[in-house]
């Protein structure tokens, strides 16, 4: 079935997981949502009592501040109790397992787990285990998804291009790794984008990547000709083991995004990071700073978003927990 | 004991036999067929008209679990999976813990088994002592003990002056050289093919190279060994290709390849389901298309299980922390048949990829039902459609990805020395 165990028997969202095989009308209730949290922010009191007396817990087997911090603010603002934990992994078959460590959790009455894990279907295994009032979120599994950072994507793209049907979108950088890339992909595709590019040296990206719906370039002048967004992946340099690229130095020559390199791409062109970024390294700070850069509006509209998908997966709960 | 078991369709591909015959059973051996022989005494009946009656199943590369990982499966558990299996020989690798790398873990092992009584274990020696890809093991003495070929399992042999060395030294004593050819750099830490889904998933990916790559040294060496080899599993359209150059060239090879690669490609793996999660990976459905073709050319000979039960936790993990491998025993017949009902395989030549033809690459008097021979036999209905039900296995692994697939033939009698030692419960 499409979407999977993501939907409830009533087609209510009750798990992100992925953005793959959600509907259209999902994301665009997200968006909207979304929209309606935004100014929540600006106001002195930024709390609605949408989560009031449920307990949201933050796992985090892979550490991460800034995005275990935006879950904690919004589920804050939705008036969740939050608690964070960043467990140590044992290995298989030794110590304890994720599926234990979420079963001890869930006993304590938990309503919500925002799950991370460096592991590719982490936080689908765990949504199969829990039962069905239960919700999961995943805030990042391996190299498969990040399904809350590509909304927020999206919602940004929209607030300054306010449609999806005519836009040129590009995607720089480690496609192969990149669990952001590929929810990117997704979404884009879910809500209409008609061209979709990746743009990267062949060692970056994975085999068969056009079968996800996207144009692939190595080069960057044809690869952002004419685009009306641009999204810098990070470079995790640690992850290069010395083939995956040569060296910093002719990556950002190829790869990094500069003012010359940006004149390809149309004139209104938004500039995106999912960051933290490497300035000099895959973008020059001139751009990440300049009048295109919409970067840290995307910090700012993580938190309305992540809000809006934390009040969804919770909206069907207490029918859920009746049946 | 004599055992009439009458009226069967006699399959006997060894002695290019297909006929409606009964056959007498005594003392362990075939000792008529429709004729019984002079002072035979019926004890037993068993009524064959409308099943088949063929050699006991000989599955080429199963691991039982024991000694080492008893929490996963043990010899008696697995034993009688295989009987329900229509399975009377099994061949397991050498990586047990302690590996087989002395005659006297080749010899214990086989004692083991042989107090269980009911399947015949054929092990396979180590290559290199403790699988280190380095040394090489006694191999006089390990087939002296009884190992019917070497191998170094799933652990790479990386020196090529090793792995000529191993094939030269091998040959010497007659030994087959079992390999599990994979480029161990190109393999990685992957987990599933290179492909669309890993694209999709995130999955770190195992090329089709991997495989080529490894293929192609090892058919280099035996090249210049001639030493005789045997090809574990292959996975690739073009490995396959490889193997059928070689073969037409002349070299001494033989390959086999999994139940499970003949059905499933990486599409199977769906959302993370790690039942599907195996080594090789289920791969691309021209490789599964052509891993058949190449069933009916003869370039692969032989589909074996590659059984590794387990416990469900080793599969209640992300999929690359999960365990790979498939519990596979009870599917192995199912399967191959299930290729018979696509049009692919005729029975005869069905039965022969799990009969006489194992036999031949393992060198053991097996998986034939001339006068004469052990009364190792599987009697199955092949009239009969079944729903398989994982929970319902002998095994004490589950992890089966089968579950409520629709199979026709099932296992009703296995009599192995001739003993019936599985009874179809009706």
């Amino acid at each position: 079935m499409k979407g999977g165990i993501q939907y409830d028997k009533s087609g209510k969202l009750r798990h992100f997981l992925t953005v793959e095989g959600l509907a259209r009308e999902t994301l665009v209730h997200i968006l909207d949502t979304a929209e309606s949290f935004i100014t929540f922010g600006e106001r002195e009191i930024k709390k609605v009592p949408i989560l009031r007396g449920k307990t949201v817990v933050n796992l985090f087997f892979e550490s991460s501040t800034r995005t275990r911090t935006t879950f904690e603010i919004a589920a804050k603002r939705l008036s969740a109790d939050v608690i964070n934990l960043n467990p140590k992994r044992m290995s298989t078959s030794k110590g304890e397992s994720v599926l234990d460590t979420v079963r001890n959790l869930e006993a304590m009455h938990t309503d919500m787990f925002v799950v991370r894990d460096a592991h590719s279907g982490a936080a689908y295994l765990i949504a199969q285990h829990v039962p069905s009032h239960v919700a999961i979120i995943n805030a990042g599994d391996g190299r498969h998804a990040h399904p809350t950072q590509a909304m927020l994507d999206v919602f940004t793209i929209r607030q300054h291009k306010h449609e999806f049907d005519n836009l040129r979108v590009a995607i720089v950088g480690d496609i192969l790794h990149s669990r952001v890339a590929r929810s990117q992909i997704h979404a884009l595709n879910i809500l209409g984008v008609p061209e979709i590019r990746v743009v990267a040296p062949r060692t970056l990206l994975p085999t068969e990547v056009e079968k996800l719906g996207v144009h692939s370039y190595t080069d960057m002048r044809p690869g952002l000709k004419d685009v009306d967004v641009v999204i810098m992946l990070r470079l995790q340099l640690e992850r290069m083991q010395g083939t995956l690229i040569a060296s910093e130095q002719e990556y950002f020559n190829l790869y990094g995004l500069t003012e010359a390199k940006l004149a390809y791409a149309k004139p209104d062109v938004l500039v995106m990071h999912p960051g933290p970024i490497n300035r000099g390294l895959e973008i020059a700070s001139e751009v990440a700073d300049g009048p295109h850069s919409v970067i840290l509006n995307q910090v700012t509209n993580g938190i309305a978003v992540r809000m809006s998908i934390m009040a969804m997966v919770m909206g069907g709960q207490a029918e859920r927990k009746e049946s | 004991m004599g055992i009439v078991i009458r009226n069967g369709r006699v399959i006997d591909p060894a002695n290019s036999v297909d006929d409606l015959n009964t056959l007498f059973v005594d003392d362990g051996f075939v000792v008529g067929i429709n004729d019984p022989p002079q002072g035979f005494e019926t004890q037993r009946e068993i009524d064959a008209q409308g099943l088949i009656v063929c050699p006991g199943l000989i599955d080429i590369r199963a691991r039982l679990r024991e000694p080492g990982q008893e929490y996963k499966a043990t010899l008696e558990s697995e034993i009688s999976a295989a009987a329900a299996g229509g399975i009377t020989t099994l061949c397991i690798p050498p990586d047990t813990n302690p590996v087989i790398d002395t005659p006297a873990m080749a010899q214990m092992i086989q004692q083991r088994a042989w107090q269980i009584g009911k399947s015949f274990i054929h092990p396979l020696g180590a290559l290199t002592q403790n699988l280190d890809g380095e040394r090489l093991t006694n191999m006089y003495g390990l087939g002296d003990a009884g190992c019917v070929g070497v191998s170094n399992a799933l652990s790479p042999v990386r020196d090529t002056v090793v792995m000529r060395r191993a094939m030269q030294y091998a040959a010497t004593f007659d030994l087959t050289v079992f390999l599990n050819s994979q480029d161990p750099w190109l393999r990685g830490n992957g987990v599933v093919h290179e492909g669309e889904v890993s694209t999709r998933l995130g999955l770190p990916a195992i090329p089709e190279a991997a495989e080529t790559v490894g293929v192609a040294r090892d058919l280099a060496l035996i090249d210049a060994t001639r030493a005789r080899c045997h090809f574990n599993g292959l996975s690739t359209a073009r490995a396959v290709e490889m193997v059928a150059q070689a073969t037409h060239e002349g070299l001494p090879v033989t390959a086999d390849v999994t139940a499970h690669n003949l059905h499933l490609t990486e599409h199977d793996i769906g959302l993370f389901d790690t039942l599907c999660h195996v080594s090789p990976p289920l791969r691309s459905q021209r490789d599964r298309d052509r891993l058949r073709a190449a069933l009916t050319e003869g370039i692969i000979n032989v589909v074996c299980s590659d059984h590794q039960p387990h416990e469900p936790d080793a599969k209640l993990a992300p999929f690359s922390e999960s365990e790979p491998g498939i519990s596979g025993l009870e599917t192995l017949l199912p399967l191959t048949l299930k290729l018979v009902s696509e049009g692919i395989l005729n029975l005869p030549g069905a039965i022969a990829l799990l009969t006489a033809n194992p036999a031949s690459i393992l060198g053991i008097d097996s998986g034939h039902l001339g006068i004469g021979a052990t009364a190792d036999i599987c009697i199955f209905d092949w009239g009969e459609e079944w729903t398989f039900d994982r929970q319902r296995m002998l095994s004490r692994g589950k992890n089966n990805p089968f579950h409520h697939w629709l199979f026709r033939g099932r296992v009703t009698h296995t009599l192995i020395g001739g003993n019936v030692v599985h009874t179809r419960n009706p």
